[in-house]
């Protein structure tokens, strides 16, 4: 007996309301993106300058004390979270401390980094710093530009390719449900208040290639069906062939899932809001796929002619092979 | 019905040998790279029984390429610079000064007295007392151009000369600016290289990026902070003509001198004219030697055209001090005693043995030609790179074993072919990164177990495929081949598409991010490669040898 994740054949009717859902994409939207403009994100050194340092001490983490020890020595804006791990062994106390760029300087002095260990050394003596990252202002200017120009140069690329590929419509319906996937995820990063750096816009990047592949698959059996069956209505033609590739879509999305949920147990803190940012892709992309990707395309309609090859046109014995 | 030919099975299953082949020094990681470091050592000239040893441990008909681990996994330092190429503008300028001088001087009679005054770095700007004969005077200084030898600047001059009021104005050309671009960029990286190489680090990575920055990536140092004392910001050596001592920094000193201080006298200042005779840059060789009294100092020699230049002077100014400076501060400034022909000299101060070897090392690799900025720092902990690493290995291995076990409950044994062809694909691909020298970063862990979970993707389309063609064709074989068939338009689309990103993800990234574009794109290629060949051999093996008249899929 095989495990299955959906019945072996399914007669779901994916467009019984497709306003409703329509609907609530819009409103996921709406959102994420009041969310995005009333708590912005928290964004990480590396888009808004400054340095992190990672602590680590056999003593537990005092975040009041190490607060204090840090303000004697005036380096403005200093947020210090406690790190937990499951995978941390318990001599293994780890901070993080974020302190704002400085004032003139493009990457932080040494002297700052060293007067910040000794002060908190006062508070925990074996307490070390395992890793000192400092990026100056001027660089996070232009990766917040890079990775602007990196997600929209994906999307417009894709674009063209489906375009290529299909009809404008699907290419339309698969990149509105791309902006979809990423302006939701953008929205659960602000709503959460995960830290967005550089590792987070791979991460959108591969939401956007999954989101695809996704869509492209439902879509490559929306055309196979459309020539199969030419008098079928469009709805017909796309709830089949939703129907038909359901099980591969869970499928797919189920061991995807499983390996990304294992990384994010056991991968450690350091890639957590990375892979959160690829969970939620899978989940939010596989949606898409079905409930914004096929409703935007059986609101524009499609031509249903465009594959026939022009030799195949019937002859004076008819189309009998076919 | 279900054929492969002969040769192409040859050719997958050597495909897959020479991947495998290739990813099996990395289960051997610590051995392979003593060997690869050995091989090294011996070739450059330490042939000890220790490295013998070391390049025994592997055999050297087997590849030894390595995945190279990242800063994030391994621990090092990061560092991002901004050459300051306007620096070299402005010391082109100076060094035009007295060309310029000696030019109008021969003709006074036109252009009446000359003054250099105060401007912008980049800018030379001469007064001359004779406005008539301003046109005279730019006749004369544009003689002193050169043709910009580049790729773009073909056919212009390396300076423009125009006249503004009764000034005369020198500036660089577009082109010539350009030409200095390039040459600064890539006279830095090599000094950063020679610099970084003297410390024999493992795998640096010294890359230029953009325009005007310079990434250096050193695995295994302690911090950025040493990697910036090693690289050395600056490191300017220059010899000049000295004018004055004094006791104060805020001395005037007069337009085109500057106030020097000197290195081991508290107080002391020198004012120079800020022209060096000759820089760092005609240096050929700097040794560390003792002087007549027997005290450390560095020996040196200039190339031809710097050693005519320092003989010219010291032959014309025998009495006068000149002043050897480095980084902006007066090592020594001895008196002229003699004419000194033959280019090689000796620098004395007081130093020990141990300061002139160390400032033998720094002029021997080279000055800086400009200062830099570093924009960004990463320092790395040895024990951080270690934990993610035992942290992404678990990971990888626990999402592995659950793809491996959910693909056979929910396919029975053409889950097991497809597991085979996962496996193989880990294999192959990690024999691609190993080939190529790829680096693994963090993310690129992530990129991996990202790919364990979508390489099933083409097995779960095409057997999904199967089962529907299994209700409507005429026998197994014909579902098989029907279920490759018509997923292959599926499975292509919706790869090229992430590779797509993957590309993206590549150009416009950078370090780690570049590295989980690495893996997702190898991945996705060597997915695409063992589901539609692998697999398919597999099943086609299969089903010759048993002949079952029905399948369950």
């Amino acid at each position: 007996m095989r495990l299955r994740l959906v019945p072996e054949t399914t007669n779901w009717n994916f467009f019984g309301r497709p306003t409703l859902w329509l609907g609530i994409s819009v409103v996921m939207i709406v959102m994420a993106l009041v969310s995005f403009g009333v708590r912005g994100l928290n964004y990480g050194i590396d888009f808004q300058g400054g340095t992190t340092i990672r602590t680590e001490s056999a003593q537990p983490v005092e975040v009041g004390a190490y607060r204090d020890a840090l303000a004697a020595l005036e380096l403005g804006d200093v947020v210090i979270s406690e790190v937990y791990d499951p995978n941390f062994g318990p001599e293994q106390n780890v901070a993080m401390v974020r302190i704002q760029a400085q004032e003139g300087a493009e990457a932080v002095r040494q002297s700052t980094i060293d007067s910040a260990l000794t002060a908190l050394q006062a508070v925990a003596p074996d307490l070390k710093f395992v890793s000192v990252e400092s990026v100056g202002p001027k660089v996070s200017g232009e990766l917040i530009q890079t990775a602007v120009i990196a997600v929209a140069l994906a999307i417009g690329t894709v674009l063209i390719y489906i375009w290529l590929r299909f009809e404008w419509q699907f290419a339309l319906g698969a990149v509105i449900a791309l902006v979809h996937d990423v302006v939701l995820t953008i929205g659960i990063f602000s709503e959460v208040g995960i830290r967005f750096d550089l590792t987070i816009i791979a991460a959108l990047l591969t939401i956007v290639g999954y989101s695809l592949n996704d869509t492209v698959v439902v879509f490559d059996r929306v055309r196979e069906n459309l020539i199969k069956y030419k008098s079928k209505d469009l709805k017909e033609v796309l709830n089949l062939s939703i129907n038909e590739t359901l099980s591969r879509t869970f499928m797919t999305s189920f061991t995807t899932l499983i390996a990304l949920i294992a990384l994010f147990v056991l991968g450690g803190d350091v890639i957590r809001g990375f892979v959160f940012a690829m969970i939620w892709g899978v989940v939010v992309g596989t949606y898409s796929s079905i409930f914004v990707a096929s409703i935007i395309l059986l609101k524009l309609g499609v031509k249903r002619d465009w594959t026939t090859p022009p030799g195949q046109q019937g002859n004076q014995f008819g189309n009998i092979d076919a | 019905m279900l054929q492969i030919d002969s040769w192409k099975r040859v050719l997958i299953w050597s495909t897959l040998v020479v991947g495998i082949a290739f990813a099996a020094p990395n289960l051997f990681y610590g051995r392979v790279e003593g060997h690869n470091d050995a091989v090294k050592a011996i070739e450059a000239g330490a042939d000890t029984s220790e490295n013998r040893e070391a390049a025994s441990a592997w055999p050297s008909w087997l590849p030894s390429g390595l995945v190279n681990l990242g800063l994030d996994l391994r621990g090092g330092a990061h560092l991002l610079a901004e050459v300051q190429v306007s620096d070299v503008y402005a010391a082109r300028m100076e060094s035009l000064w007295p060309e310029v001088r000696d030019v109008l001087r021969d003709e006074r009679a036109t252009v009446g007295t000359i003054r250099l005054q105060d401007g912008p770095p980049d800018e030379l700007r001469v007064r001359i007392s004779e406005p008539g004969g301003m046109e005279r005077a730019i006749e004369l200084v544009r003689g002193l151009s050169t043709p910009v030898v580049s790729l773009t600047g073909q056919g212009t001059r390396d300076i423009e000369v125009f006249g503004d009021g009764s000034d005369l104005v020198v500036t660089l050309s577009e082109a010539e600016r350009q030409a200095i671009d390039e040459r600064t960029l890539q006279q830095t990286l090599e000094i950063v290289r020679r610099r970084i190489d003297e410390v024999g680090t493992r795998e640096p990575t010294i890359q230029r990026q953009g325009g005007d920055r310079v990434l250096i990536q050193v695995p295994g140092l302690g911090s950025a902070q040493e990697l910036k004392d090693l690289i050395g910001t600056t490191a300017q050596l220059t010899f000049q003509p000295v004018i004055s001592r004094t006791g104060s920094a805020n001395d005037n000193p007069g337009v085109g001198n500057e106030v020097v201080p000197s290195l081991d006298e508290e107080g002391v200042f020198y004012i120079l004219e800020q022209a060096p005779v000759v820089t760092g840059e005609e240096l050929v060789d700097a040794r560390p030697d003792f002087d007549q009294n027997g005290r450390p100092a560095v020996s040196f020699r200039f190339n031809p055209s710097g050693g005519r230049k320092f003989g010219d002077y010291t032959a014309a100014n025998i009495g006068s001090p000149f002043a050897i400076v480095l980084d902006n501060e007066v090592i020594s400034a001895p008196v002229i005693q003699s004419h000194i022909s033959g280019g090689s000299g000796i620098i004395t101060g007081n130093f020990t043995v141990e300061e002139s070897t160390n400032l033998a090392v720094l002029l021997r690799a080279g000055a800086l030609p400009a200062g830099l900025d570093f924009l960004e720092e990463r320092t790395i902990g040895p024990e951080l790179g270690q934990d993610s690493i035992d942290a992404g290995k678990i990971a990888t291995m626990v999402a592995f074993a659950a793809v491996l076990v959910f693909m056979v409950l929910s396919y029975g044994l053409f889950g097991v072919f497809a597991n085979i062809a996962l496996i193989l694909n880990i294999g192959l691909m990690f024999g691609f990164l190993s080939s190529f020298g790829a680096t693994l970063t963090l993310p690129g862990i992530a990129g991996i177990v990202l790919t364990v979970g979508m390489a099933v993707d083409a097995n779960v389309l095409v057997f999904e495929r199967i089962r529907e063609e299994l209700k409507t064709a005429r026998g197994p074989a014909r579902a098989i081949e029907l279920g490759y068939e018509k997923a292959l338009s599926a499975i292509v689309d919706a790869n090229i598409t992430t590779f797509i990103t993957a590309v993206i993800l590549y150009v416009m990234g950078a370090g780690p991010v570049r590295g989980f574009a690495v893996t997702l794109g190898v991945g996705i290629l060597t997915s695409v490669f063992t589901a539609i060949f692998v697999t398919r051999l597999l099943i086609v093996m299969w089903f010759e040898r048993r002949r079952p008249k029905t399948i369950e899929v």
